[in-house]
């Protein structure tokens, strides 16, 4: 297999590899994947009074491509608002890292960590059903 | 002596590099300066020397393994010799009966005709190992049945490296009039091997395993009792039926010169080897959530198989890419898919995909074990500090518990 020289600089010099208190309220955690099927990754982030994401980090087990992958999402959403944040895709993530076809489902698995560390900051603060209008709105 | 390159290659159960002597015997076979002529060829010098040098090189390779000259067969490598063999009995056999036992650990050259042949409306059995890697010989016993005309079990195994009793195989094979087929491309040249003394029926020997050249193999075919095999490549009528085409003279002779090395420097070379092995392990003996596979005294002296449990196999693979190793996990599609040997000694997928094989050779250093096990103990601890399911480990979740969102 070979990756692009992107996914090898952020598998070798992964960015913002940590762990937040999730059960504080201005953190928002979201872990998607199972260890049987090889990934499991976990997105924090942390967000301001005003709705921006402050700092982000994340923690992954998985291959090359899904480390790659959510080292890149914490660089992307940091000073994004939630909003913003919400409307990263998939593909976007690929394109970047020049992912091969095989490893794409790595960028679909941190899309879906993004989007469920938003869930979660929403949750714990009350806002679901702000949350869930921009569901249907993605 | 010889340098390797870069990576450090400890991959030796995959292939290895010809050994010098040998190559250098391989090349006067080849040109106009050397013997290059086809040994079935009976009306001139050229033909005999090259029938002459064949007859040496089957006189090695059947020392090596105590057996007669005549009982050596010449294959393109163990994977013909297992086909032969398996599919050969099979036919030849098919009236007295048509079930066939194996074990899911075999390699896939034995399951692969295996598979097949149920096709053709045989019936196989295929036996689990105990979590250890070896096979159970009452599990064997209680498999056998009538009808049962051919056991089919490894010595050593490719992945795991554990040593099959073969003696104690062989003789409950021949008190049922079963025959016995071993594929030893993995053990001959490592192990010691005497088939006045075990009762193979047939075994399966690949040269590039031990510092021959590849596209080269060899079949055992017991004369006493006779072990009759239905022929699967039809020609000349070389190899006395049971193998036709004409004898790659170099090839053999490069075969030949690996087993007469084998022979002469076995006890010493496996000797040097396990402790390279013991260093090797010891090396990551301190480490937290390690574990080897399969079991570690039954096993040949090079290979040692371990998982280093909360790390995904390929990150693993890219982080030790200075080191060439075998990886438990297949992760070239899509679907990962964990090695099937690891599977069947009962371990996890995670474990199974984290599982990196390690094996020794002729050319391993010292300076090669130090500088894998420091790799592996910086890359390891690097990954596990970016592993959500270690921090969990060491916060002490029970990861089994845990209701995972799969995709």
């Amino acid at each position: 297999m070979s990756y692009s020289d992107k996914v090898l600089d952020h598998y070798e010099n992964p960015r913002n590899v940590g762990s937040f208190d999730k059960e504080d309220t201005k953190i928002g955690t979201g872990m998607v994947g199972a260890p049987a099927c090889g990934d499991v990754m976990r997105l924090q982030i942390q967000v301001s009074e005003e709705g921006i994401i402050e700092d982000a980090k994340f923690k992954t087990y998985g291959c090359g491509s899904a480390i790659a992958s959510s080292s890149l999402l914490t660089e992307w959403v940091k000073g994004k608002t939630l909003e913003e944040a919400q409307q990263i895709k998939n593909t976007q993530i690929a394109e970047e890292l020049e992912l091969p076809p095989v490893k794409v489902h790595c960028s679909v698995l941190a899309e879906d960590a993004i989007k469920a560390a938003i869930d979660d900051y929403a949750s714990k603060n009350g806002a679901v059903s702000d949350k869930q209008s921009q569901k249907k709105l993605a | 002596m010889t340098e390797l390159k870069m990576p450090i290659y400890m991959d030796y159960s995959a292939t290895t590099p010809v050994d010098p002597r040998v190559a250098e015997e391989m090349c006067k076979y080849l040109t106009t300066s050397g013997d290059f002529g086809n040994a079935a060829s009976r009306s001139h010098a050229y033909g005999w020397t090259a029938d002459e040098v064949i007859k040496q090189a089957r006189h090695n390779v059947a020392k090596l393994v105590n057996a007669d000259s005549r009982e050596i067969i010449w294959t393109s490598g163990a994977t013909e010799s297992d086909n032969l063999a398996i599919k050969g009995v099979a036919s030849f056999y098919k009236k007295k009966g048509k079930h066939i036992v194996t074990m899911k650990t075999e390699h896939k050259a034995v399951l692969d005709p295996c598979r097949y042949l149920e096709k053709e409306g045989y019936e196989v059995t295929y036996l689990d190992p105990e979590p250890d890697g070896l096979l159970d010989l009452e599990k064997l016993k209680s498999a056998l049945r009538d009808d049962t005309i051919l056991v089919s079990v490894m010595h050593v195994n490719n992945e795991i490296g554990v040593i099959q009793d073969i003696k104690a195989i062989g003789e409950i094979t021949r008190e049922r009039g079963i025959i016995f087929h071993c594929d030893a491309a993995q053990s001959a040249g490592k192990i010691k091997i005497d088939l006045q003394e075990a009762k193979v029926d047939l075994m399966s020997f690949s040269a590039h395993k031990i510092y021959g050249p590849k596209g080269m193999g060899a079949l055992y075919v017991r004369r006493k009792p006779r072990i009759r095999l239905e022929a699967q490549i039809h020609g000349g009528g070389h190899e006395r039926g049971m193998r036709s085409g004409t004898l790659a003279t170099h090839q053999i002779v490069g075969m030949g010169e690996a087993f007469r090395i084998a022979y002469e420097e076995m006890d010493s070379e496996s000797k040097r080897i396990h402790v390279l092995r013991k260093r090797l392990l010891d090396g990551f003996s301190s480490m937290e959530e390690v574990y080897v596979n399969g079991d570690i005294d039954q096993r040949v002296a090079g290979n040692l198989n371990i998982s280093f449990n909360f790390v995904e196999g390929e990150s693993l693979i890219m982080a030790v890419k200075d080191i060439a190793v075998s990886s438990g996990s297949a992760c070239t599609s899509s679907s990962l898919e964990p090695s099937y040997v690891l599977r069947a000694l009962g371990r996890n997928d995670e474990l199974a995909h984290s599982s990196i094989r390690f094996t020794l050779g002729r050319f391993s250093t010292e300076k090669d074990v130090d500088q894998a096990i420091s790799l592996l103990r910086t890359q390891v601890e690097k990954l596990r500090e970016m592993s959500p399911l270690w921090e969990m480990f060491k916060d002490g979740v029970d990861l089994s518990q845990v209701k995972w969102a799969a995709h």
